[in-house]
């Protein structure tokens, strides 16, 4: 297992490599497209922290996702840009603080009751945002000018530079990266993961889980925040949509396709299913068909995710190989 | 008798006649969980495919019972043949998967329809000898034909109940709920008592989703819709309990009707503030067992 870790290690510095150099060959549209990638894989990897370390199974994770670019637009003047250096840590607030709150509602139920509970949250924000016609009501609203990063008349980068966009997510998903590893290598990430495998004995060895599971989740909506956050000041548009559970599900779906409880796995399955949503919505309109289609196929057969069966891979690989360990 | 207390009155014939009809949908959800610990998205997909089906039969035939005679088999040959193909693969297998799977058999049963049957809006005639309203003050009436789904929900229900509560089948419904391996070590065949569990609920959403469609018509995304509100209903009830369902159903329906004659700011999400009361005060919900 040692060779497959130091291996894996460097495939992930390579492919942090590739993305390093790959606005030097890619347009516009390229670049743009890996920026919604990565502000996903970091919408995957928040929910990762539940579903992969915890063992919450959410359905309303867009909850958050939705809150963060909400507070985007609320944060925006009209025509004008609001400051980087508020509007964001705002809307990681706003996330985190809901998560508070509807974490303290949902830890005390679990299984499926947590399932259907979280998404029955999600819809109700869904349904409160999609009335209310301060924000613009279910058609959406538009945010006409990109958050501005002036810090004491020096702007460090432009958002509404692709170039820059790009480099600005790249490095907060590294950042996210590196964040939830160094947590899960912490005594708090051992925690979390044994209330994973056996909640009851956790607790009886004296680890006060709610509050663990509670924490797990208020972390995981502030990042799905910053990830909604991210989304709003690319598109310059926020919608309804943001809230439904299509979002939820199509992010979870990520991490289960990349392989729960691995970091890099959320990523990957970002990137497949990115990738794979434009291939198809290419060739048909009724693209979620395949999708669906291709969904289905994937639980039935991948169960471990993409990560699993590379990590299989290298066992069979080591096996055959004759080498003991 | 006075205006304000008549439109009282549709009001809640109006919300009651509603919730009857998520107790058809919800019910089978429950069942489905309680029997298969199955937790089915997809649920919602038999209602909006029951209601196409019959938009579609009574088109061509004129006649909404034809078209709900031919349907409603047709609907429990098609979740059979899913229950075959794919859910069979998820007894034993995490919620988690169970989600995802339905989701993606949501978008696929999603395009199906769109490819099927286009992505308007339709409406279905009321049936000819249901189609007048009675007449309760000179301002204010009732149409009947919602009477006669609140009629036919009850009857379908008692019908319900009694199959669960007071024949043989229902026995091993209620035992597999309870213990599977006992049931299965009695000699019952556990396989043919999911697939009669499966049937049933596809039956009831499909049929819920025919009686509605001339009151509450067609349109693209009406599964999900429904789905939602039947889960916020399965979870205030409690997951697996019938009665619950059907407790769940009325309030929810009651709740819906009259927050979006009286509290119209916050109409789209009284349902959920009474579920996350609910759940404050049980967490299990009101007939729920804790797990």
């Amino acid at each position: 297992m040692r060779g497959y870790h130091l291996a894996l290690r460097i495939l992930l510095l390579l492919g942090l490599a590739a993305l390093l150099v790959f606005p030097v060959a890619a347009g516009k549209f390229y670049l743009q497209l890996f920026s919604k990638i990565m502000i996903l894989a970091i919408f995957a990897m928040s929910l990762d922290l539940l579903v992969g370390f915890t063992g919450l199974i959410s359905l309303g994770h867009a909850t958050f996702f939705g809150l963060g670019a909400y507070t985007l637009l609320l944060m925006s003047p009209e025509y004008a840009a609001a400051s980087l250096w508020l509007s964001l840590p705002l809307a990681l607030v706003v996330a985190a603080l809901a998560a508070l709150i509807i974490g303290v509602l949902v830890m005390r139920s679990s299984g499926v009751y947590f399932i259907m509970v979280t998404l029955a949250f999600s819809q109700m924000f869904f349904y409160y945002v999609t009335g209310a016609r301060q924000f613009g009501g279910s058609d959406g609203a538009y945010i006409y000018v990109k958050p501005e990063t002036t810090l004491s008349g020096w702007a460090p980068f432009q958002l509404n530079n692709h170039l820059h966009f790009y480099y600005f997510v790249l490095a907060l998903m590294v950042v996210t990266y590196l964040l939830l590893q160094v947590m899960m290598d912490s005594p708090f990430g051992h925690t979390i993961r044994g209330i994973k495998v056996n909640e009851q004995r956790v607790r009886s060895l004296g680890f006060p889980t709610f509050r663990y599971k509670l924490a797990a989740f208020v972390i995981a909506g502030a990042l799905a925040g910053l990830a909604g956050y991210l989304d709003a000041a690319q598109y310059g548009f926020v919608n309804p949509d943001l809230f439904g559970w299509r979002e939820s599900g199509i992010v979870l779906m990520m991490v289960i396709l990349g392989g729960m409880g691995t970091l890099y796995g959320p990523i990957l399955g970002a990137f497949a299913l990115v990738l794979l949503q434009e291939f198809l919505s290419n060739q048909t309109k009724h693209w979620l068909l395949p999708m669906g289609l291709f969904i289905i196929i994937a639980v039935l057969v991948l169960p471990q995710g993409m990560s699993g069966m590379l990590e299989r891979w290298a066992m069979m690989r080591r096996s055959s190989g004759g080498r003991r360990a | 008798m006075s205006d304000r207390f008549i439109f009282f009155l549709i009001q809640a014939l109006n919300g009651v006649q509603y919730g009857l009809l998520l107790f058809l949908v919800a019910s089978g959800l429950t069942l489905i969980f309680g029997v298969m610990r199955i937790i089915n998205l997809a649920h919602g997909s038999f209602y909006m495919l029951g209601a196409y089906l019959a938009f579609s039969f009574a088109e061509r035939t004129g006649n909404l019972w034809l078209a709900m005679l031919i349907a409603v088999p047709l609907t429990v040959v098609v979740g059979l043949l899913l229950e075959a193909a794919l859910f069979r693969f998820l007894y034993h297998r995490d919620h988690l998967y169970q989600v995802l799977l339905t989701y993606g058999l949501i978008l696929v049963l999603e395009e199906v329809r769109s490819i099927l049957f286009g992505d308007e809006v339709h409406g279905v005639k009321v049936p000819e000898f249901l189609n007048f309203s009675l007449r309760l003050t000179p301002t204010l009436s009732y149409p009947v034909y919602r009477l006669f789904i609140s009629a036919v929900c009850v009857a379908v229900g008692a019908g319900l109940f009694m199959f669960i509560n007071h024949t043989r089948v229902g026995m091993s419904v209620r035992a597999g709920a309870l213990n599977r391996e006992m049931v299965q070590s009695l000699g019952i065949d556990i396989g043919l008592l999911y697939r009669l569990v499966f049937a049933l609920g596809v039956a009831l959403a499909a049929f819920a989703g025919m009686i509605a469609a001339p009151v509450a018509s067609v349109f693209p995304g009406m599964g999900n819709q429904i789905l939602i509100i039947s889960f916020v209903v399965v979870v205030i009830g409690g997951i697996g309990s019938v009665k619950g369902a059907f407790v769940g159903s009325l309030l929810i329906g009651l709740a819906d009707t009259f927050g979006q004659v009286f509290a119209r700011q916050i109409s789209g999400i009284t349902l959920y503030l009474l579920m996350v009361l609910v759940l404050l005060w049980r967490p299990a919900g009101l007939f729920g067992r804790a797990t």
